[in-house]
């Protein structure tokens, strides 16, 4: 029987914070990158939830309260420049955003 | 010149020569007033500070200088009371005749500014007590000279001749600045009576070394010396006097005869204590004065228009007045300065009305026969040429005799025969110049002849006031010894007082004092000889009808002299090949690389510096959000890769 030691939670934060990073990074539609931007910030939270575990500290746990909170505003503002964005630009492909260029 | 056209012409001459005016009457009554004054009877002067200008104190710290002060001061005793007289009474004159003279002109507001902004520095430069308030004064005759000398400045000539002079000028008081910090430094004081006397009270402390391998007084002495010779047209600075003439004639007499000119004579002989403790220097400035003396008078025989010949004249004038000074001659010197003021002044406003009547020419060669058509120029002028000849009893004879006493009293035998030389040849150039002129034929244009006239009053009565000077101006210095009566030389008593007695000069001049009448005599007669054989060589050259003749006979006879004098020795070619040239490509050079390439392409490599990293920077704004994303990743690995090493 495997016993998940916070090594584990660790690495599968990693993980999904690796997948999360790259979406960004690298995803052309603009919802996905909001999407990719959850999938990091969930994966910070496992991070503190796996070492408030296992340091018996509540701080962790406290700050993951945060940090949805701070998720959630973001999630609602984001969409709301991606849909005026998209009013705009009529696609959601990230790369119409020029107006920056030079 | 800001309310030019709402004060007429008449307003303008009113005010300007009765502000002349104003001053001459109370320069007198001030002077009547020391006169009778106890500070007179004591050899003292009237002095009177108007504000504190360098307060004391201001310079604490500094080494030695720490009670220095300057007051904008005023002074009034001998020296300037001659000085106050010739300035204001020869100034007012010039004022009323320039009425007439440039009553045709135009800019006769602006005319008028200037000559009474030049009175004004004038006064200020004779009635200082201390020589920072002359300095004011020295600058500001050399700017309304400037100003002056450049008045037809929509002509291409006269600016640059009003260049050449203030930058000439310039040359001299850059050395009489660094004098002015010598005294400063050596005597703590710029005050002419301070100065004076820390000087008399240890004089040995003035014959000091100091620098150059000058005493303290010597070099001091030579520093204001070759201010004087800026001012004064001494060689190797008087090529910008010939050129000032470009100005209007009652300038060049005021200017450049009487008065700004002779600023340099003044500051030596006032500070004649500095000058006697230095015989190297005075030696200095009295073969300087002999050699201006007789090579300007050489130079006078070769040139052609009138107003030139006047102007090397007046150099040479100048020059007999730095031999006197350089001779020990002081109150001569100051003399020859009274008198030189007249009858030159007298000269210039005569050549001004021939001018005048010659529509504008000042070529002789043009002129010719002038005596019938203008009787009373040519009377004073003759009276003037007569006078500056040395023939008495007119002035100029008792003050060149005075300097050539002193010279031959003081052994400087060599210096005698010079002064005696250039006293013929002033007889033979001034006669020239009168022969061509007024003598002969005619040798204008027609249109020329039909338009002599004689001036009006307001020009001919200055003329001959001043020939009466000329005339009776002498007779204040009369040669006392000779005569018997040594309080004759009314004007050698008169400014005894001015003059350093130093103890060890006292005993040497009490023992030397040995020229007797009968040499004394002997003197004179030469000079009168000299002078009498000068004319008479003139008029053998150039009198009755040959004219011209004298000039082309000399040509052919002596024709490389007649060139080099024509081209008054080259020296202002010399001058432009190895001074002016190399400067102008030095300032050429500071422009186009120091100034151009260096300093601006020091800022130019910044900007494109600037530029670079802007074009590299802009790379980076793509627009693309997708890589603004890359840029927060990549800076937060950075970050935390610093964090962890």
């Amino acid at each position: 029987m495997l016993q998940l030691t916070t090594t584990h939670y660790l690495i599968l934060s990693a993980i999904l914070f690796s997948i999360g990073l790259t979406g960004i990074l690298v995803r052309r539609n603009m919802i996905t990158v909001l999407m990719s931007i959850e999938l990091v910030l969930n994966a910070v939270n496992l991070n503190f939830i796996a070492f408030s575990y296992e340091l018996s500290n509540l701080t962790g746990q406290v700050f993951a309260v945060f940090t949805i909170t701070v998720a959630a505003g973001e999630a609602a503002v984001g969409l709301g420049i991606l849909i005026a964005l998209f009013r705009l630009r009529d696609t959601t492909d990230l790369d119409s955003a020029r107006e920056l260029e030079g | 010149m800001v309310l030019r056209h709402r004060i007429g012409k008449r307003a303008v001459s009113a005010i300007a020569c009765g502000t002349v005016a104003l001053a001459f009457l109370l320069g007198m009554g001030a002077i009547a007033s020391y006169l009778r004054s106890a500070e007179h009877a004591a050899g003292k002067a009237f002095e009177i500070e108007v504000f504190s200008w360098v307060p004391a104190g201001l310079l604490a710290g500094a080494r030695g200088v720490a009670d220095f002060s300057v007051g904008m001061g005023f002074m009034l005793d001998p020296l300037s009371a001659v000085m106050l007289f010739v300035v204001t009474f020869v100034g007012f004159w010039i004022h009323v005749y320039s009425v007439g003279y440039m009553g045709h002109e135009g800019g006769f507001q602006r005319y008028f500014t200037y000559l009474n902004l030049f009175m004004g520095a004038m006064l200020m430069l004779v009635l200082g007590n201390n020589y920072l308030v002359t300095f004011v004064g020295w600058e500001g005759v050399g700017l309304c000279s400037y100003l002056l000398i450049g008045f037809y400045y929509d002509q291409e000539f006269p600016p640059y001749a009003g260049r050449k002079a203030f930058i000439v000028n310039r040359i001299g008081d850059f050395a009489f600045i660094v004098g002015l910090f010598a005294l400063v430094q050596n005597f703590g004081s710029l005050r002419y009576s301070e100065v004076i006397s820390r000087v008399l009270a240890d004089p040995a402390a003035a014959t000091q070394p100091y620098l150059l391998g000058l005493s303290v007084a010597g070099f001091v002495a030579l520093c204001l010396f070759v201010g004087a010779m800026g001012k004064s047209a001494q060689i190797p600075l008087y090529v910008w006097l010939p050129d000032a003439m470009a100005g209007p004639t009652p300038v060049s007499a005021l200017i450049h005869a009487a008065t700004m000119v002779t600023a340099g004579v003044y500051m030596v002989v006032r500070s004649n204590v500095l000058y006697q403790l230095a015989p190297g220097v005075s030696q200095f400035v009295a073969v300087i004065g002999a050699l201006t003396a007789i090579v300007a008078a050489t130079i006078g025989l070769a040139q052609n228009d009138i107003k030139k010949v006047l102007a090397y004249s007046t150099v040479s004038q100048l020059g007999y007045m730095f031999l006197a000074a350089g001779v020990g001659a002081y109150s001569a010197a100051i003399f020859h300065l009274g008198t030189h003021a007249f009858f030159k002044a007298l000269l210039f406003l005569g050549s001004g009305s021939v001018i005048h009547a010659m529509s504008g020419e000042q070529d002789m060669r043009s002129m010719g026969g002038l005596k019938a058509h203008l009787p009373t120029t040519y009377r004073t002028f003759l009276i003037a040429t007569i006078a500056i000849a040395g023939i008495p009893p007119l002035a100029g004879f008792f003050s060149k005799d005075e300097i050539l006493a002193g010279a031959f009293e003081g052994g400087h035998y060599i210096l005698w025969t010079v002064g005696l030389l250039t006293a013929g040849l002033t007889a033979c150039y001034m006669f020239r110049a009168v022969l061509l002129t007024f003598y002969g034929k005619f040798r204008g244009t027609h249109e020329q002849e039909h338009h002599l006239h004689e001036s009006p009053a307001v020009m001919t009565v200055p003329l001959i006031v001043l020939a009466v000077g000329a005339v009776v101006s002498g007779w204040l210095g009369l040669p006392g010894k000779a005569l018997g009566n040594e309080h004759l030389n009314w004007i050698h008593h008169f400014l005894d007082p001015v003059i350093a007695k130093l103890p060890a000069h006292e005993a040497e001049a009490a023992a030397e004092h040995g020229m007797s009448v009968g040499l004394e005599w002997g003197l004179m007669l030469v000079s009168v000889a000299v002078a009498i054989a000068g004319i008479l060589i003139a008029r053998r050259l150039w009198g009755g009808e040959r004219g011209l003749q004298g000039d082309e006979a000399f040509a052919a006879r002596f024709p490389a002299i007649q060139r080099t004098l024509e081209n008054k020795y080259w020296v202002d070619e010399a001058y432009d090949r190895f001074i002016v040239r190399p400067l102008a490509a030095l300032a050429r050079a500071c422009w186009k690389v120091v100034d151009v390439l260096i300093i601006d392409g020091s800022v130019h490599v910044g900007a494109f510096f600037a530029e670079i990293t802007g074009d590299l920077g802009r790379l980076t704004t793509t627009g693309n959000v997708r890589n603004y994303a890359l840029y927060f990743f990549g800076g937060l690995v950075l970050l935390f890769a610093w964090m962890i090493l």
